[in-house]
């Protein structure tokens, strides 16, 4: 919590549906890709939303910045409601919000220098002189561990856990307070996806920075997050805090995504828990376990 | 346990600009009858290359330096080509990473199976729907009577990997070689298609060579291990000692940098990239991030060393007269 008791992010009752024509000149029918999603984050926290694909957890990501206009719903961020912004305010409040994507192969430009693409956005957003900005993106290159020597690098010349890292310093470069991080290591080998996970929470005890880190890796988001979500089909089935819900899960969902994780220990025998699609039949709103623990149950 | 497959010092080249890449570098290695032997790397380490080279469908710049590959007393690398294709699928059979680009979009699912079978002549039209049929069902795909008629848009990316793991067993082959079949897939899904690969593979009583990045997928599959790292086999060992004794730093450092131990923690990253194989330092690939590197690490790449029973680490921290210390 903040000194007043405000979360940094309040999401409440988000939905976004997508229509579609089901063929040419057929019927339109609207898929519900985000469900009444409501949940909150406090400042300096890191937010898990785990699921597998198609269960909402990137375009829920997408919504809060509006990079994907929500159905309907409020997505509460320092106690103003970013759905209401206008066209300018919405401009100014990306500068707090920033995301990094899942792919450091094709999230960055291929024709603009390392350089470039990390001071874009100071640009943009028409901070300091040419020379201000030139010292900030060293300094910010520093700050996420890559070699100032590589300034004018282009995006192919790094690996990708280095390419992670230039996205991860453009998303930096107007002091946002709260990042989107969706699959930020997913597409990295294993022994780098542990050097961008320390970064992350470096950086985070550094700058004090909020994360919604969205993944699929259970592991990782266990490793990682305070609070964590489990999505299904656009609804959150459970939410809890980590330790909680990884030790006591309530949603059978939840139970046979556990149960589905390989575990790197041969003598680790697990019953596997299949998943039944009765278990989302009706669907059940989310109800309070124990204290701040909840289940669609 | 004999000896189904067995390679013998093969080295895969790219030739690149010029000068001459390996990709794969002088490894040996053995599948042996019902077992399941498990090629872990990271991207670049070669053991995708290592699973084309036994098939012989690398694509040049690329060629087969050197070695050999023996499967059923045959040597692969000198068949003729005509041999080597009634091998191709029949014997040794190959399934990919991406079930959604393997397989032909514009064809039933049932015809590609049958395909598969009338090309090697194990079967006539009549008999090979029919057992296009029976190896649906034998992979639980539900309904395989209709499904046979689908084609592969209507599938889930689960469904499509059964699919192929059909085609690959329609000809009963000796030898599954399974290049990251999970790796696309949701945990839940990978958790199916990993309790259908052990299934199929008694049934069927099939050796698998299993290549993956993934240590989880490791544990549960493998009886027995080889690592990987920049074109060589660093380490090799039952799956039990790689897990609860690994011998090279490289195996230990990808053991610890998994999340798991304290959550909120740092993580215990191994330093550094992956060395471009093109410039691979004169002593150990590996020696650059390695925490416990000394001089001898830069003399020339070490040999194997014996680290135990059927165990074995190319570190010099096993040199015999070292005694493991620097």
């Amino acid at each position: 919590m903040t000194s007043n008791g405000v979360p940094l992010l309040d999401v409440r009752h988000l939905s976004k549906e997508f229509d579609q024509r089901r063929g040419f000149l057929g019927p339109r029918v609207s898929t519900r890709a985000v469900h009444d999603v409501t949940f909150t984050i406090e400042e300096g926290q890191t937010f898990g939303l785990v699921g597998e694909s198609g269960s909402g957890k990137t375009t829920t990501g997408r919504c809060i910045l509006r990079l994907i206009e929500p159905t309907s719903g409020e997505v509460w961020f320092r106690g103003t409601n970013v759905l209401k912004y206008s066209r300018q305010e919405l401009r100014l409040a990306r500068r707090h919000m920033q995301i990094v994507f899942q792919d450091p192969y094709s999230s960055l430009n291929p024709r603009m220098r390392a350089r470039q693409i990390v001071e874009e956005p100071l640009i943009i957003h028409k901070q300091g002189t040419s020379a201000e900005r030139r010292n900030r993106v060293a300094e910010l290159f520093g700050l996420v561990g890559l070699d100032p020597a590589h300034l004018e690098r282009y995006p192919h010349q790094f690996s990708g856990g280095q390419r992670q890292r230039i996205g991860l310093a453009r998303a930096l470069a107007l002091n946002p307070s709260l990042i989107i991080a969706d699959e930020p290591v997913s597409a990295l080998d294993v022994s780098i996806q542990a050097q961008v996970i320390n970064l992350l929470m470096d950086l985070q005890e550094r700058l004090k920075l909020t994360y919604l880190f969205i993944a699929h890796d259970l592991r990782l988001v266990k490793h990682i997050s305070v609070r964590v979500a489990i999505m299904y089909r656009g609804r959150i089935v459970e939410l809890g805090p980590t330790a909680e819900l990884f030790s006591a899960p309530q949603h059978p969902y939840t139970r046979a995504l556990l149960s589905a994780v390989p575990v790197p220990d041969p003598d680790a025998k697990q019953q596997r828990i299949p998943v039944d699609a009765a278990w989302f039949e009706p669907a059940l709103p989310l109800r309070e376990v124990t204290t701040g623990h909840w289940a669609a149950i | 346990m004999t000896a189904l497959l067995s390679v013998r010092g093969l080295t895969t080249a790219f030739d690149l600009g010029g000068r001459s890449v390996a990709a794969v570098n002088d490894i040996s290695f053995e599948v042996r009858a019902g077992e399941t032997l498990s090629l872990v790397g990271e991207s670049g380490s070669g053991k995708s290359v290592t699973a084309l080279s036994i098939l012989r469908l690398v694509q040049p710049p690329g060629r087969i330096a050197g070695g050999s590959i023996v499967f059923r007393d045959r040597d692969l690398l000198t068949l003729p080509e005509a041999e080597m294709r009634r091998i191709r699928g029949a014997e040794i059979a190959l399934i990919f990473q991406e079930p959604m680009t393997a397989l032909n979009p514009v064809m039933t699912i049932g015809s590609q199976i049958a395909e598969a079978l009338l090309v090697h002549g194990k079967a006539n039209r009549t008999e090979a729907r029919q057992r296009a049929i029976e190896l649906l069902d034998a992979v639980r795909l539900p309904d395989p009577a209709r499904r046979v008629r689908d084609y592969p848009h209507q599938l889930s990316g689960g469904m499509r990997q059964r699919v192929l793991i059909a085609i690959a067993l329609a000809c009963r082959p000796a030898l599954l070689i399974a290049d990251e079949p999970t790796t696309a897939l949701d945990v839940t899904i990978q958790a199916e298609i990993l309790d259908l690969l052990r299934e199929m593979k008694s049934r069927f009583s099939l050796s698998l060579l299993l290549i993956t990045h993934d240590l989880g997928v490791v544990a549960e599959t493998a009886d027995r291990v080889a690592v990987m790292y920049a074109g060589r086999i660093v380490e090799e060992s039952p799956v039990r000692e790689i897990f609860r004794i690994p011998k090279h730093p490289y195996t230990q450092g990808l053991l610890a940098s998994m999340p798991g131990a304290t959550p909120g923690t740092r993580l215990r990253a191994i330093e550094g990239t992956v060395p471009d194989i093109g410039a691979l330092p004169p002593g150990c690939a590996f020696g650059p991030r390695c925490p416990q590197h000394f001089a001898r690490c830069d003399t020339a790449p070490p040999p194997f060393f014996d680290v135990g029973v059927e165990h074995q680490a190319r570190c010099y921290l096993h040199e015999p007269g070292n005694g493991g210390q620097k």
